[in-house]
């Protein structure tokens, strides 16, 4: 029996030690929204924080885990995906499948925790999550879009695209 | 013990799903519960009144638009919700949308259709039957006000929802005349006159996607998230060499392990533990001993394929598809030739949710729950594997985390989880799920091809010849071999093909052949998101700018010379070329590349512009795609689809899947490298509709992404890229 603080609530989880905590996420406490990918913590789609930095849940083990760490997961991340990630995704209409998208939105918001405002090239430097899709000039803008940074935005989508 | 034992599967907006059978006429309707929870057909007064099979609207006037083709990212729910809202005339705002089951379709003679998605065919191919039906609903609607107003249908009028008759000031809505309209005789389909698109108003227009938002809070349940009650897991592994045998495990080994893990067999060649949950049995498959007899192809290596394709770059076995004039003389008589061979390794598909499947099997029932392209395919492998009758099954369609050709016709991940599902009590519910390991070494490959590329040119620069010899591994002998007909399998020239329509090749030299060579290697193969175009168009467009460059010529100008019996192809290349500033001077270290390729019924071409330091790093900086798609439904889908094919291309110039002691190499990420937000260029898509047909919009754009980056290159360099992976100290960054 291992304690684990998940979105604010207690949870008592039946699980052993070694297991990757994104598997206690989905298995024991029933959050499925932290997607396994790929399992060794390459592609991202496992993201959730914990007090407040970014993880890959997939090569965490629940011992590592102390019951006074906050896990915070997609679920978690706001009341009503009211954050200003999740309303930059909303507004940009970010996913395609969808299925990446809960570990990027993580990525994005502990990104923009620590730079409020950051460039391209802090953005290429700090998303390293996989998306099959090719949402990626999406993403840029939207998390362009969350920091305030309209022209950063609009500089990407422009020409998006024009009927001819 | 697993901490959840009760269904996350209530989903409001799916769980109100309620189908009216044929026979119900008006009145009671009978009503089947998506997820299969619960099961079986309930009857519900006051359910919501179906107009037909793909329009019911609530009394609140919410449009429930029926969508029987899979959603797998590619934006066909909201397309095909676009065309049906067109002509049913309603308010966009009041649009929802529900799944249709291959059960609940095959309970009605098929009526909702083919559910199959691949092919770029989702919106192309239910277009005329889907817009009718909006029509269609739209004529009873009006109908049914116009019945209760004893007014002629005639002066009635409709504007997003709401109806009017105007020489009595009156006005209802779509909701509240539903329920009379649901109980007229449907007009005669094919009579129906369809708005012309030019005048279209939903469809045509950019619209928000309808299924964005559970995808932002970690709600939408996809398949792997699937929990039924007394669920079991099970993790498996197939022989990793093609073709091996699984010989024996030991079960004595896990017995004691957490989760009360069981090892089976699956079938001959997999073996799989089933436990309380995934972790658990996963944990203990790997801590299974299991010998496996890995037979004669454990000998096979990349050099030996390699070997084995190249062979027919030269070989007699070909046969030649398009033979127009006598190439061999006109090469012969050339005042320059041309000639070099390009090679394209196997690609996997990696789609990011793994493929995974939930089964449920009784004596009487067979349920599948699953993200596939094909449902029918699902169900008739549920059917055969189980040995129940179609009739006894039903696949609960879930949106795919990713497909791109993998979820599509070769349902293996079903077969595979009915197999655990038979040995289980009758009952059990077992959600199969592979590891990303087992994706990427037990895939349906993008086919390994190579080809031989000559031309002739005259004395002026002319293109006089070209000769075309592909060599590789035939999807359809894999997959399809009924499909190959006489021994000549075209499908693997899609693209270089004469007939108009398709995958037509559009350039006219007055010596033209095609040839195909097929070299098949133990490696299971499939359609791969665009499938044959990506590396004939690979083939094709990186050969025209070295036969460009030995002419003299500018690659744009060289190609306009031998594509002028083909105007499409043309108009679309020289949008691309317009919009990508072709000829227009560049900042220093930045180089143009150009490519143009039809596939999906579609016309498409390129501009890419990249940079190449000292060291090799090749980036990619912006790309301008054209696309003629005939009609344009979605052009935020068309937008999105577009980024995604440069995603999906360029993805094969930073790695592959090679073969070593018969397996594949490269078994997860770290291995597998593939485009990460700093590799994606800016994409600029041109939509370019010439309202005369209608082409695919998923697939086609992929074909030139490679070979305007390639070309783009080659500008930069002097150096051709004749093949991919990028190697010889060039790398994407």
């Amino acid at each position: 029996m291992a304690k684990l603080n998940v979105n604010g609530k207690e949870h008592d989880v039946q699980a052993e030690a070694d297991t990757p905590l994104l598997w206690v996420l989905r298995e024991h406490v029933g959050l499925t929204g932290t997607k396994f990918g790929c399992g060794i913590a390459q592609c991202g789609a496992c993201s959730v924080h914990i007090n407040g930095n970014l993880v890959r849940s997939c090569s965490m083990p629940l011992a590592a885990v102390k019951p006074t760490d906050k896990v915070v997961t997609i679920e978690g991340l706001s009341p009503n995906a009211s954050s200003a990630v999740q309303k930059a995704w909303q507004e940009i209409d970010v996913p395609q499948c969808g299925y990446c998208q809960s570990g990027q939105i993580m990525a994005a918001t502990s990104l923009l925790a620590k730079t409020p405002k950051p460039t391209n090239a802090q953005i290429d430097a700090a998303m390293t999550n996989i998306c099959r899709c090719g949402t990626y000039m999406r993403i840029r803008a939207a998390i362009h879009t969350a920091a305030g940074n309209r022209e950063a935005a609009a500089e990407i989508l422009a020409n998006e695209h024009t009927v001819v | 013990m697993n901490d959840m034992t009760t269904t996350n599967l209530q989903n409001p907006a799916r769980r109100d799903f309620i189908v009216k059978t044929a026979a119900a006429g008006g009145g009671l309707a009978l009503g089947f519960n998506l997820h299969g929870l619960g099961g079986d057909a309930l009857a519900q007064a006051g359910a919501t009144p179906e107009i037909n099979a793909w329009v019911a609207i609530k009394p609140d006037d919410t449009v429930v638009i029926r969508i029987a083709r899979s959603e797998m990212g590619q934006g066909t729910l909201t397309g095909l919700a676009q065309l049906v809202a067109e002509e049913l005339d309603c308010d966009w705002n009041k649009v929802t949308t529900e799944h249709i089951n291959p059960g609940q379709s095959l309970a009605r003679k098929r009526i909702w259709g083919d559910m199959s998605t691949g092919g770029s065919r989702g919106i192309r191919t239910s277009q005329d039957y889907v817009r009718r039906a909006g029509a269609a609903a739209r004529m009873m609607l009006l109908q049914a006000a116009a019945d209760d107003w004893k007014v002629p249908v005639g002066e009635v009028t409709v504007d997003k929802g709401v109806i009017s008759h105007a020489a009595s000031s009156r006005t209802t809505t779509y909701g509240k005349v539903a329920e009379a309209a649901a109980k007229l005789k449907a007009p005669e389909l094919k009579t129906i006159k369809l708005r012309d698109p030019r005048q279209w108003k939903i469809a045509g227009k950019p619209v928000k996607r309808l299924d964005t938002n559970d995808k932002l809070d970690g709600s939408k349940i996809y398949a792997v998230d699937v929990k039924l009650p007394g669920m079991l897991h099970a993790a498996i592994k197939d022989c990793p060499v093609f073709g091996g045998k699984l010989v024996s495990f030991d079960q004595s080994k896990i017995a004691n392990m957490p989760g009360k893990p069981q090892a089976l067999r699956v079938n001959e060649t997999t073996v799989a533990v089933v436990a309380d949950t995934w972790w658990r049995a996963k944990k203990a498959l790997d801590a299974l001993p299991t010998v496996w007899d890995e037979g004669e192809n454990a000998k096979v290596s990349q050099a030996s394929i390699l070997k084995h394709v190249s062979s027919g770059l030269d070989s007699t076995d070909a046969f030649a598809d398009i033979n127009d004039g006598d190439v061999t003389a006109a090469l012969a008589g050339a005042a320059k030739k041309v000639q070099a061979t390009y090679a394209v390794p196997f690609i996997p598909h990696v789609c990011m949710e793994p493929m995974n499947a939930t089964v449920r099997l009784t004596a009487d029932k067979a349920e599948c729950w699953v993200a596939t392209q094909n449902a029918e395919a699902s169900m008739a492998t549920l059917s055969q594997t189980s040995g129940l009758p179609l009739t006894a099954c039903e696949v609960y369609k879930m949106d795919l985390g990713g497909g791109f050709g993998r979820r599509g016709g070769n349902q293996d991940f079903v077969r595979q989880a009915v197999q655990i599902a038979k040995q289980l009590p009758p009952g059990t519910p077992v959600k199969m799920l592979w590891t990303r390991e087992e994706d990427l070494g037990h895939d349906f490959y993008r086919p390994i091809q190579q080809a031989k590329m000559t031309a002739g040119l005259d004395a002026s620069g002319n293109l006089v010849a070209l000769d075309i010899r592909v060599a590789g591994q035939s999807i359809n002998a894999f997959a399809n071999p009924a499909a190959i007909k006489d021994g000549k399998d075209v499908r693997q020239l899609q693209g270089l093909w004469k007939a108009a329509g398709d995958a037509q090749f559009g350039y006219s030299p007055p010596n033209l052949r095609t040839e195909y060579a097929m070299r098949n290697t133990h490696v299971p193969v499939g359609p791969w998101r665009g499938v044959n175009t990506n590396h004939n168009g690979y083939f094709t467009e990186c050969f025209m700018d070295e036969v460009a460059k030995a002419a003299g010529k500018d690659p744009l100008e060289f190609r306009r010379s031998v594509l002028q019996k083909h105007p499409k192809h043309l108009a679309v290349l020289n949008a691309a070329a317009d919009k990508g500033n072709w000829g227009k001077p560049l900042p220093a270290g930045r180089h143009r590349g150009i490519a143009q390729f039809m596939g999906y019924g579609s016309y498409s071409a390129a501009v890419a512009e990249v940079s190449v330091s000292a060291k090799g790093d090749v980036k990619i900086l912006r790309m301008v795609l054209a696309t003629n798609c005939g009609h344009a439904v979605s052009l935020e889908q068309i937008a999105t689809q577009v980024q995604g094919g440069v995603a999906m291309g360029i993805s094969t110039l930073m790695s592959e899947s090679s073969v070593e002691k018969g397996r594949i190499r490269e078994t997860n990420f770290h291995l597998l490298h593939l485009p990460k937000i700093v590799h994606m260029p800016k994409v600029e898509t041109v939509i370019a509709p010439t309202f005369d047909f209608w082409g695919g919009v998923g697939e086609p754009t992929i074909c030139v992404v490679v070979p305007a980056v390639l070309n783009a290159v080659f500008a930069a360099t002097g150096k051709p890229v004749r093949s991919v992976p990028l190697t010889g100290g060039l790398r994407l960054v």
